[in-house]
């Protein structure tokens, strides 16, 4: 069959087709907005139109079957309209008041999980994992499943001090905001890569592999056409596998993940702040992570109880220090947690006026 | 049971959080790529890793990016993914959708692939995952036709992305959706065929809340504010406080510049000393609002940790007007990127460069002054390069 005629470089559709008649209509003249429930809200714009917007988590990982669902969904309830989130939320844009209950009504028939407004959990930012990548040292849409199995009120119902923000990333690569997140998982290696030097010279540019090792510990060796590593000044990032195929730096029995916490993008309050080291590695125990889900959930709920209304993690951590933190939440200080990259100047104390 | 034995992933079908695992079933209906996908996924559960290989250079003709190439490592055990390469396609502004486009775009992709999306990317793009080489062209020839794009990848400019904004936000200061409808086309070459250093973003946020993580995932981030005074509904702070608002404990003390008074009556802000932090606006969205004269802050650098640390962009022009046709805004951009692009060493994003160059090069390049906003102090250290034009002041 012949194919339809391609065009290039037309860019995406633009945007005003996609746009329900009340939001087309009052385009940059919204007034306020309201949180109804976890997982609905209002937005009224200043001549008294509004806009309501019914949220529910997609696990990211859609098939075309459930978008069709998604788009009947958004026929019978909101005249065909709907849209996304940057956090990887389906949002049902209901111009009819009354459609929001017999929405809410089947998408619990059809155990749609609504929800992620508010100072709570939304939807977790996450990477591609073992579904789809090769750099991946452990399962992102598996440890967000279990994670937010074991969270799932905090999505739906329960109030948390502040917005709490959950990223998943499968390497250091960080194809997601986890270095800004509150609370992130980020999957590490811990021992310098092996080398199939009889390929490197083959798939490599020696050049760049070498030139891709942050802290210098690769160096060419021309004579076998191949690249030496110096083991004790790897620091295990897997760029250089980024660039060169041969050095392997998977271990499946010593890769692992580390847990980062205080990250924030938004400037509220405070500025926006990566986020930092709270524990070093736990092994990747699929298909449900059970120690991670765990020290997860310690982190989050020891911010629960302890935090002041309004501050999100980070915050709270500023607050009562760091030394506290660890206190707090039992997890144990190590040699890992004391930077001596590039950001050892920063952070290390320079006063003595700390807590016990 | 489908094709392959998946205990292990059977086990996070349970609970009740959405499961991609019952996603990837699903799609099995659609293509066997997708059991295959499935099998090859439960032995990565099963041995603790991954069987893709590196991307290759796959796409589609006159284009350099916007495929990713993808190969099982062990395609003889699973030849359904041999090849399961990625297409990724321009979303729209905002990620608004209608029921019939989306059903347009799965009625293409069930045809010529897995059956399986992402809505959306990390870099904001409608993913398609799973299809093979062949199948590339007919599948760039009926979305094109139809009107969508592909988005890019490599080193190139990656496809922009924004927040609602003025969709459905009353704290847009910016039309983030307009703007980046309009430097997404602006660029289309560059996105297409990857030409730069390294990849390149932009992102637009309507607000400090940044609700694209602008200031954090986007080598140019663009961030509504404004620069006269909040505007406050004086009865409706007197409805929060009625309801039992604490004004005192949850918004003035809490306002990080001290700027802020209340009386038990009314809120009265002094606007000189407002960070525009948006706290106290997030929290009463029925009393207090951005101000009127608005525009963007433009940061420029954030990146994840590779090589040597993340990054969190930096600001270099405090205040900028982005009206339609933007002109003033995209030549600034085009400024930017051209310095970067002249300058930078192979696989170096623009933060890079700047922590190697300093930011004089930058501002000097891009025609922007010096002024305190770029920085939290002035420096610390005594070693300060002189320029010879720096004497002819």
């Amino acid at each position: 069959m012949a194919l339809p005629e391609r065009q290039t470089d037309i860019g995406p559709p633009k945007y005003d087709a996609y746009l329900p008649p009340v939001i087309k209509e009052n385009y940059g003249k919204w007034k306020y907005h309201e949180v109804l429930t976890p997982g609905t809200m209002v937005h009224v714009a200043e001549g008294g139109d509004k806009i309501y917007t019914v949220r529910a988590a997609s696990p990211r990982i859609l098939s075309t079957e459930s978008i069709r669902e998604i788009c009947d969904l958004s026929e019978k309830y909101c005249d065909g309209y709907l849209r996304f989130t940057t956090r990887n939320n389906i949002e049902f844009l209901v111009s009819d008041k009354g459609k929001i209950d017999p929405l809410l009504a089947e998408l619990k028939e059809r155990k749609y999980t609504v929800g992620g407004i508010g100072p709570r959990i939304s939807n977790v930012i996450h990477t591609q994992g073992w579904v789809h990548c090769h750099s991946a040292c452990t399962d992102a849409s598996g440890i967000v499943k279990a994670m937010m199995d074991e969270l799932y009120e905090y999505f739906t119902t329960k109030e948390l001090p502040n917005k709490v923000r959950l990223a998943v990333a499968c390497c250091v690569n960080m194809c997601g905001a986890v270095h800004c997140s509150d609370i992130a998982v980020v999957a590490v290696h811990r021992k310098a890569p092996t080398i199939d030097d009889a390929n490197v010279g083959k798939m490599c540019e020696i050049p760049t592999t070498v030139g891709s090792c942050p802290t210098s510990a690769i160096r060419p060796n021309p004579k076998d056409k191949t690249v030496v590593i110096n083991e004790e000044k790897c620091m295990y990032c897997g760029n250089c596998f980024t660039v060169c195929p041969p050095i392997d730096i998977h271990r499946p029995e010593d890769d692992g993940v580390a847990i980062v916490v205080g990250g924030k993008i938004s400037s509220l309050r405070t500025d926006p702040k990566f986020s930092k080291l709270a524990i070093p590695f736990l092994f990747n125990e699929p298909p449900r992570w059970p120690k991670v889900v765990d020290a997860i959930k310690n982190i989050l709920e020891t911010y629960a109880k302890h935090a002041r209304k309004h501050e999100r993690v980070g915050e709270w951590i500023e607050r009562i220090g760091w030394e506290s933190f660890f206190k707090l939440t039992g997890i144990e200080f190590t040699y890992q947690h004391i930077d001596d990259f590039t950001f050892m100047r920063d952070t290390l104390r320079t006063s003595a006026a700390f807590k016990f | 049971m489908g094709k392959y034995e998946t205990p292990m992933l059977d086990e996070l079908e349970k609970g009740p959080w959405p499961s991609f695992v019952t996603e990837l079933k699903k799609a099995t209906k659609v293509s066997p790529m997708a059991d295959d996908e499935l099998g090859q996924l439960e032995k990565s559960f099963q041995t603790k890793r991954g069987y893709w290989k590196h991307g290759g250079i796959v796409g589609v003709l006159g284009y350099g990016g916007g495929v990713i190439g993808r190969y099982s490592s062990i395609p003889d055990e699973f030849p359904g993914v041999a090849h399961f390469h990625t297409v990724r396609i321009n979303q729209t502004s905002g990620f608004f959708y209608t029921a019939e486009a989306l059903r347009m775009i799965c009625d293409i992709w069930d045809k010529y692939g897995s059956g399986l999306t992402n809505m959306h990317g990390s870099t904001g793009d409608l993913v398609l995952l799973g299809t093979t080489t062949e199948n590339l062209e007919a599948i760039f020839a009926e979305y094109s036709s139809r009107g969508w794009d592909l988005g890019s990848s490599g080193s190139a400019m990656r496809t922009p992305s924004c927040c609602v904004g003025m969709g459905r936000c009353e704290w847009a200061c910016i039309d983030t959706m307009d703007f980046t409808y309009h430097i997404t086309q602006h660029f289309q070459d560059e996105m297409h065929r990857p030409a730069y250093p390294y990849k390149f973003k932009i992102k637009t946020a309507g607000c400090a809340c940044d609700c694209v993580a602008a200031i954090a995932r986007a080598d140019l981030s663009i961030i509504g504010t404004w620069k006269d005074k909040i505007r406050i509904d004086q009865a409706e702070v007197k409805n929060y406080a009625d309801k039992g608002m604490d004004i005192q404990g949850e918004i003035i003390d809490l306002c990080p510049t001290e700027c802020m008074v209340y009386d038990g009556g009314e809120i009265k802000i002094n606007d000189v000393e407002c960070n525009r932090c948006m706290h106290c606006i997030a929290k009463m969205t029925k009393a207090l609002r951005p101000g009127l004269d608005k525009g963007a802050t433009i940061l420029v650098g954030a990146k994840a940790p590779i090589v040597v640390g993340s990054l969190l962009s930096w600001v270099l022009i405090p205040f900028i007007k982005m009206d339609p046709p933007y002109e003033e805004i995209t030549e600034k951009i085009e400024a930017i990127i051209e310095w970067w692009d002249d300058t930078a060493k192979p696989r170096e994003r623009i933060g890079e460069l700047i922590e190697v160059k300093g930011m004089r090069p930058l501002l000097e390049a891009a025609d922007i002054p010096p002024v305190p906003q770029q920085v939290k102090e002035p420096r610390k250290d005594p070693f300060f390069f002189w320029a010879e034009s720096d004497f002819d002041k």
